[in-house]
């Protein structure tokens, strides 16, 4: 009776480990966007070995990290893929926390093939690949066409932030950024300085001992460019608090003519879906006003280096079924898995020939794509670094709020304080 | 007067010679008890002095758990860096400041709750337990509660304050961020002192009450010169309880403010350290300055009240 009523106990707790019929299960641990493409691929890429079952993490990229990052660190066996933010990689890959992706299916990752070279850096550290790439966002300037031609500016060439700013100035239109204290503030002024040929940290690999190179030329131009907006009529009145979402209305306004704004790829399909609604354009004669742009230059002549989101999959270092969870990992970042998530949810692709089969659907305007495709390819990652939570923490906290930035001694302060911060003398 | 002499001497006597008597039984039944009990000192141990101790040994780490591999011997470094750094003595200084308004507030609002709850006739279980409600709400939920009270969009309390503006952003700078969280915990924690308080009026002796009365003492004068007096002790639990727990505000402020505008405490800082940037070194050593913070209070209100206690035999 006894064992009767063990066995029957472990079979249970067997099965609450597993699929319903004892199938061992792989937990994907998923951000928000595109989930129900996700529980397709979860679906599709289950096999008779295992399935695939999707978690969903919180909404913002820190509690992601925070999340994934408790699990990993208390050696979780359930954590088998994961979707991660480019920027955890290294972190994640120095902490020991994540699989190494075999030899052949790094080499067609880094051997500048299919993959765009962008998101192929994304996921190496160490010279080494440990996560596949999965989509590759990137940043453009959206623009009304109304607006740029009545300032004079020529969008088919690159353009500049002190053009930009005067352009909207002048004509009494504003230009949209991020720069609330968080994340995104940190991708806008590592754009900035990355354009102006600098870096905020370099050598990432020797960790604490990086070097901070905040305080240069390249420091200094990025400053200015804040400055310049925080100083001119162009800013908009939330400037200080913005992100991504605020000043998605100032594109149509009831009143005046539009605006610039640096914004990621989800900002086509969302006025394509707000055409005749409130907040978007009125009809589909004003949502052709809307207009892309590479990236603005920081200083005249020197290429922008747009910045590079999107999402990493990654097998943790303790899953139970490694091989499985590779398996599965290379099955859910398949060319037709990419291409559902771009046609589906906007999630532009981190290869060649997912664009091409995007570009063929007709769903997105093929200058767009190849935009998007040339800013991934020569944009700039934010610094890869075990510290990289810290060296994000450090900036943002010296140079918000961004009314206060100087050129002068925003950088020079910021770079003490950084390389304090990453030599542990100072709190943050 | 001999008898009362010998007697207490033999008595003494006789307790001296039964104790080895008694001592083997005794010796084995407390031999039994440290058996019984021994897990659980062990357990005990293995949750609260482990962690105490391993907070201890990282503490004198410069170790992140992203780089496990470059974990740094410091010795005190990380102490050194937290208490010359003005961050740490700024959220100091605002844990404190929360700690002494809210406690004394709590006080005086606790004490004529306990006195209602103590002197109600009519509806007593509904008048007591109305005023207990907010205990036993979730102190994250009344967060939320009192962020949306406060709302410059949605909340009721600027139409409610006469000389304050439809608009008027709480959690825009750091004054009536700080109110607003104080707001919260006060709210929040109010029942939990009257309780306390309200133990410590039911010991006050009816008799004395009666008796001071009839000597023409005031109402004024028996609650300084009787009530307070006899209450001391459930005072200083109640005091010390709320003080420490008020040192270690965390979730009213990671709700409301999330530490914007210079709002953050000390267990708000510590949980970025260790939670946010994953600094294990530097954070295990805010945990244990935290601790010796929380000892030192613990130690100072003991102190104070013993104090008072002496002064007031004196007086009487």
């Amino acid at each position: 009776m006894a064992s009767l009523a063990t066995a029957a106990l472990a079979s249970s707790l067997l099965a609450a480990c597993g699929g319903g019929d004892g199938t061992p299960q792989l937990n994907w641990y998923v951000n928000p966007d595109g989930v129900d493409t996700f529980r397709t691929y979860a679906d599709e890429c289950s096999t008779d070995d295992y399935d695939i079952a999707v978690q969903q993490l919180p909404a913002s990229a820190t509690d992601q990290r925070t999340q994934l990052a408790r699990r990993l660190a208390a050696k979780d066996s359930s954590t088998d893929i994961m979707n991660l933010d480019p920027v955890f990689v290294a972190e994640f890959a120095n902490a020991g926390w994540l699989q190494e992706v075999p030899e052949e299916v790094a080499s067609k990752i880094t051997d500048g093939g299919d993959y765009l070279e962008g998101a192929a850096d994304t996921v190496t550290w160490d010279d080494t690949v440990f996560a596949i790439p999965l989509w590759a966002n990137t940043q453009v300037l959206w623009y009304r066409k109304s607006l740029a031609d009545a300032a004079g500016l020529d969008m088919s060439q690159p353009v500049t932030w002190d053009q930009v700013i005067d352009a909207a100035a002048q004509e009494g239109g504003t230009v949209g950024v991020q720069a609330n204290r968080y994340e995104a503030y940190v991708v806008w002024i590592n754009a900035l300085v990355q354009g102006a040929g600098g870096d905020i940290v370099s050598d990432t690999e020797a960790g604490r001992d990086a070097k901070v190179d905040l305080d240069s030329e390249a420091g200094r131009d990025a400053a200015a460019v804040i400055k310049k907006l925080a100083d001119s009529d162009a800013r908009q009145a939330d400037f200080t608090v913005s992100n991504e979402g605020t000043s998605l209305g100032q594109m149509f306004p009831a009143d005046g003519p539009g605006e610039f704004m640096t914004n990621w790829t989800f900002v086509y399909a969302n006025y394509k879906g707000l055409v005749g609604k409130p907040g978007g354009p009125a009809d589909e004669q004003e949502f052709e006003d809307l207009g892309w742009a590479r990236y603005p230059q920081t200083v005249q002549g020197e290429t922008s280096k747009p910045p590079i989101g999107g999402i990493d999959i990654g097998v943790g270092a303790y899953s139970e079924h490694p091989d499985w969870a590779m398996e599965a990992a290379q099955c859910i970042t398949s060319t037709k898995a990419q291409v559902d998530l771009a046609i589906n949810d906007g999630l532009m692709p981190s290869t060649n020939s997912a664009y091409d089969e995007v570009a063929s659907s007709g769903e997105f305007p093929e200058d767009l794509l190849e935009l998007y495709r040339t800013s991934v390819d020569e944009g700039g990652p934010r610094p890869k670094s075990p510290f990289y939570s810290q060296i994000s923490s450090a900036v943002q906290s010296v140079w918000h709020s961004p009314t206060s930035v100087d050129p002068d001694s925003t950088p020079k302060e910021s770079a003490r304080f950084l390389a304090d911060v990453l030599a542990g003398k100072r709190l943050l | 007067m001999t008898s009362t002499t010998v007697a207490p001497d033999t008595d003494r006597k006789t307790r001296r010679t039964d104790k080895p008597e008694a001592s083997d039984r005794a010796r084995a039944e407390n031999s039994l008890g440290m058996k019984l009990v021994a897990p659980a000192i062990f357990l005990m141990l293995l949750v609260t002095a482990f962690p105490m101790l391993r907070a201890l040994y990282l503490s004198l780490y410069n170790y992140s758990l992203t780089a496990p591999e470059e974990r740094d011997f410091v010795g005190i470094d990380n102490y050194v860096t937290a208490l010359t750094d003005s961050l740490f003595w700024r959220d100091t200084l605002n844990t404190v400041l929360i700690m002494v308004v809210t406690v004394a507030v709590e006080l005086v609002i606790g004490f004529v709750f306990a006195m209602v709850m103590h002197r109600v006739i009519f509806a007593r279980g509904v008048i007591r337990t109305s005023i207990l409600i907010p205990y036993g709400i979730i102190t994250v939920v009344s967060g939320f509660a009192w962020q949306f009270a406060f709302s410059n969009n949605n909340g009721f309390v600027n139409g409610w304050l006469p000389l304050i503006g439809d608009d008027f952003n709480w959690f825009g700078q750091y004054g009536s961020s700080i109110v607003a969280i104080m707001v919260s915990e006060i709210w929040k924690t109010t029942p939990f002192m009257s309780l306390l308080l309200l133990a410590g009026l039911a010991q006050v002796s009816e008799d004395m009450l009666e008796a001071a009365k009839v000597d023409g003492a005031t109402w004024w004068q028996r609650l300084w010169k009787v009530i307070l007096p006899n209450m001391r002790s459930a005072i200083m639990v109640a005091v010390l309880f709320r003080a420490l727990d008020a040192y270690r505000i965390f979730d009213n402020i990671f709700v409301m403010t999330a530490g914007a505008n210079g709002t953050e405490s000390v267990s708000f800082l510590t949980y970025r350290q260790v939670i946010e940037q994953f600094q294990l070194g530097i954070g295990s050593a805010l945990s244990v300055l935290l601790f010796l913070s929380v000892l030192l209070i613990a130690f100072l209100i003991v102190k104070i009240f013993r104090v008072d206690l002496a002064a007031a035999r004196q007086e009487g």
